[in-house]
């Protein structure tokens, strides 16, 4: 009754979103490189207060205070990215090569979620979502996941999450049937399911 | 007379139960939303499908045309009115998700036997003293000092801890005061401790001057029962008022009264209106943001008042249904008053504490 109060938020950050994920020769998986592209408002809020020598535009090194408080923020979600590994639950560390990039109004943030454990899997399962779903996570049109360097038999399957409509109630159906991230959030997850033989 | 008792021990037991049962869904609620792949939690799901799921989507479409109305006004004055429609559109949409205050305002009128108007009262108040409180925010600031995004969110969290404190102290006080009630009503079922709880009685309000007060002014429980045994000792001026009197509102009394429910729900601003506001003073139409977030606290102020106005009636439903039931009605009612109040105090201790999920605050 209490807690359904969580369930009822509703999106203040829009997030455009591309991922790759990043492979060693021998078919491990090393980590996650996300870039996020946040929405107008979100942006020009996150720029109040800094300052840029040239107006309106952005350098990577004036960024780069904004980006390190980002990736630190991000710690407290899990960077939001969920990553199992058949079945199994993985861990990241902490991000590396992080930087912000600014363009039409419109911040970007790049940076790369290494394996814990680098690890060697069946079937990866990768889900990005907010389970608060204060943030919303849209996948890019064009290209939205790519593999790198992964064994060409490998084959990747990218389900988009439906909005809050009878096809969302079903999919939460489904993850519910699964005992599988079953709240509230998850079912604007994206999933990315990578099956390598 | 024995009847009756049984009748009363049966009501309380079912009030017990039905606090429980609170208690566990929220307990079980905080847990699993503790762990994202935490377990199976069915109550919720369904939720999105319907009204929900369609409330949400109307939400966001509406903040979203915020900001491109406020980019559209730099250059075409006329999308300040626009601006104005989607703001107040999207206030009436967004009082429907967590962070005003609705569970503390409609306990709090349900616990103090507080009535319409004043639910309406206060849920004006707390939406302007929230509209308030993020203007002053970014002016101070983003627009004084031009602090940056990490500063003011600091800053956003602080004032959270605090206002989910205040809440959590809110219903403390109000537990304390409405178990002293609860209690004696119990008591007053029993023959020999009724007797014994009449001194205890007057002691303890004094202590509580304002909710004693209060008390006398709205109690109209059982003025028209017969046998009252000793319950009536406890009310005694019941069956002054009727309903909402203009001027109690009004008056400097009226407003005390109600100004730590104000403050507890106001001083935490909402994240949309903050985020709004800094959108707009980067575009140079500070102003239109501000605008944007009073129209959007009217807003937010309806839907406040209209879920206020549903719990009152509801009270008064139950006092109506429990009123020909002599001290049990009675008992009944304060074991609902009792129950808002702890409501309240769960609500703030499970804020506090991270077992309940507020809309969150924009710190990336």
């Amino acid at each position: 009754m209490l807690g359904a109060a969580a369930a009822e938020a509703h999106p203040h950050v829009w997030i455009t979103a591309r991922s790759e994920l990043i492979y060693a020769p021998d078919g491990t998986i090393t980590g996650v490189r996300h870039a996020w592209t946040f929405d107008d408002m979100f942006s020009t809020y996150a720029l109040q207060g800094i300052e840029a020598k040239t107006k309106g535009a952005y350098t990577r090194e004036e960024l780069a205070p904004l980006a390190q408080t980002n990736v630190e923020s991000l710690k407290e979600f899990a960077y939001f990215t969920f990553a199992k590994a058949d079945g199994k639950k993985q861990k990241f560390a902490e991000p590396v090569d992080y930087f912000l990039e600014y363009k039409n109004t419109e911040l970007t943030l790049h940076f790369t979620l290494p394996a814990k454990t680098p690890f060697k899997t069946r079937q990866l399962a990768l889900e990005v979502f907010d389970p608060a779903f204060f943030i919303d996570f849209k996948y890019a049109d064009k290209d939205p996941v790519k593999l790198v360097g992964a064994p060409a038999d490998c084959k990747m399957q990218f389900q988009r999450p439906n909005d809050g409509t009878a096809s969302a109630q079903q999919l939460g159906e489904q993850n519910f049937l699964n005992g599988d991230s079953a709240n509230f959030g998850a079912m604007f997850a994206n999933k990315i399911v990578v099956e390598c033989p | 007379m024995k009847q009756q008792s049984s009748f009363a021990r049966g009501l309380a037991i079912t009030v017990v139960a039905l606090a429980a049962f609170v208690l566990a869904d929220a307990a079980l609620h905080a847990l699993s939303a503790q762990n994202p792949f935490g377990g199976p939690r069915p109550a919720a799901e369904p939720r999105v499908g319907g009204i929900v799921g369609w409330l949400l989507a109307r939400q966001s479409e509406f903040y979203r045309e915020i900001s491109a109305t406020i980019r559209a006004a730099k250059t075409d004055g006329y999308a300040v009115w626009t601006l104005l429609g989607v703001s107040f559109a999207y206030g009436i949409f967004h009082a429907a998700g967590p962070g005003h205050g609705k569970a503390v305002i409609s306990s709090y009128l349900v616990a103090n036997r507080e009535t319409a108007w004043r639910g309406i009262a206060l849920s004006f108040a707390s939406a302007l003293m929230q509209s308030l409180v993020a203007v002053v925010i970014v002016g101070v600031f983003a627009w004084v000092f031009n602090a940056t995004a990490k500063t003011m969110c600091g800053a956003e969290k602080a004032i959270e801890i605090v206002s989910y404190a205040l809440i959590a102290a809110f219903g403390a006080r109000l537990v304390w005061s409405k178990g002293g009630g609860f209690f004696r009503a119990l008591q007053v079922r029993l023959p020999q401790p009724a007797l014994a709880g009449v001194p205890h009685h007057h002691d303890h309000d004094h202590h509580h001057h304002r909710d004693h007060h209060h008390d006398h002014d709205h109690d109209h429980d059982h003025h028209h029962g017969h046998q009252h045994d000793h319950a009536h000792v406890h009310d005694e001026h019941c069956g002054h008022s009727h309903g909402p009197e203009p001027s109690e509102l009004a008056g400097p009394g009226g407003w005390r009264r109600g100004l730590s429910a104000i403050v507890t729900v106001g001083i935490r601003p909402c994240s949309g209106a903050i985020l709004v506001l800094v959108f707009a003073l980067a575009q140079g139409l500070f102003w239109a943001g501000i605008a944007a977030t009073f129209v959007m606290g009217l807003g937010t102020a309806i839907t406040v008042a209209a879920i206020a106005i549903v719990a009152v009636s509801a009270r008064g439903v139950a006092q109506r249904l429990s009123a020909g039931r002599d001290g049990s009605g009675v008992l009944f009612m304060r074991g609902i008053e009792f129950g808002a109040a702890g409501l309240v105090l769960l609500f703030g201790l499970g804020l506090l504490f991270g077992y309940l999920a507020a809309e969150r605050v924009t710190c990336l």
